[in-house]
């Protein structure tokens, strides 16, 4: 069939490096603990054995210079909104960010009249996944990370299309 | 009982301290703010009274009739509580502090400062304890107006067409 059939030996994968490079990085993306309120218990949940994070690759770190992933979880008040730019920035390229739950999404509850909230971690930093919820179930939470994974792996680092 | 005897302790022992009225209100007890060091001091150490738990301090915003701290004691030695309320002016909040006399004042007083204004005179380390250093105003109080923008952010982002 083709020209580069059986001319290789076993164990030898041809790819394109670009997509081997979004694959390696759709597949351990390590994820930022920033539980703010209700919702981090959920977080906590989802990382916790029973629906246990890291057989998806992810696994919780507490320095945002060691994260890929930030995981926004809970109540954005304003005071927190600041150090959320300032963490934000600390981290290493590539960073993607999940808003979870109604809070860091829009201000949930205190969507109106909280003075105090930042309604929506989108004002502050990009956001790459909502899940929505209050708090999201883990289920729904396992389904933004892999929606997450999805678009991670569909970019092309290298020749900066994305499909 | 309790009330009636801190009643008797006080008029004996601070007299003029008492915000008296024709019918003394059953379940607390209104005193001037000028007496209240003393006061506070003389509650934890009478051997009868012995109010050695400071349970909560709280502030209350009563619109024209100006504003009221009130302190809840308890007393582990003899298991009996009062609540004190003392009014404050409410252009010149200020009354004395008793951060010193029961060390959990601290920040009690640091949270009523924090949310109605209300200077503790002698509070030795008086800052916002929940909200940011540089906002502005008094939340808890009713003419409270939420400021326009923290650090760049624009405050209440008004969604008034959402209802
Ligand atoms: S979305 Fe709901 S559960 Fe999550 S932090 Fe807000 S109030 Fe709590």
């Amino acid at each position: 069939m083709g020209l580069l059939e059986e001319k290789f030996e076993d164990n030898i994968i041809v790819a394109s490096f670009d997509k081997i490079l979004s694959w390696a990085r759709s597949t351990s993306p390590w994820f930022f603990q920033f539980g703010l309120a209700c919702c981090a218990i959920e977080l906590m949940a989802t990382g916790a054995s029973r629906h246990d994070l890291s057989r998806i690759g992810m696994i919780p770190r507490s320095s945002p210079r060691q994260a890929d992933v930030m995981i926004v979880a809970g109540t954005v008040t304003m005071k927190m909104a600041l150090r959320i730019k300032k963490l934000y920035e600390q981290m290493a390229d590539p960073k993607y960010v999940i808003s979870m739950g109604s809070c860091a999404t829009s201000g949930g509850p205190y969507w109106q009249y909280g003075y105090h909230v930042l309604k929506g971690v989108d004002i502050v930093v990009p956001v790459d996944v909502y899940v929505p919820g209050c708090p999201p179930r883990p289920e729904s939470l396992i389904e933004g990370l892999i929606k997450l994974q999805e678009k991670i792996l569909n970019e092309r680092p290298l020749t900066k299309k994305s499909a | 009982m309790i009330h009636e005897k801190v009643l008797k302790y006080l008029r004996e022992n601070f007299p003029g301290s008492i915000v008296e009225s024709e019918e003394m209100p059953a379940d607390f007890i209104p005193i001037y703010h000028e007496y209240w060091a003393e006061i506070a001091a003389f509650l934890r150490d009478d051997p009868d009274l012995r109010f050695d738990s400071l349970q909560c301090i709280t502030g209350v915003d009563l619109g024209e009739e100006g504003m009221d701290v009130r302190y809840n004691f308890h007393s582990m030695t003899h298991l009996h509580k009062i609540e004190i309320r003392i009014s404050v002016n409410r252009d010149k909040p200020k009354i004395p502090s008793i951060e010193q006399i029961w060390r959990i004042g601290d920040w009690f007083e640091r949270e009523v400062y924090d949310m109605y204004g209300i200077i503790f005179d002698g509070h030795r380390d008086l800052r916002r304890i929940l909200l940011p250093d540089d906002w502005e105003g008094w939340p808890l109080r009713k003419d409270y107006e939420t400021q326009e923008t923290f650090h760049g952010i624009v405050v209440p982002k008004v969604k008034e067409e959402w209802e």
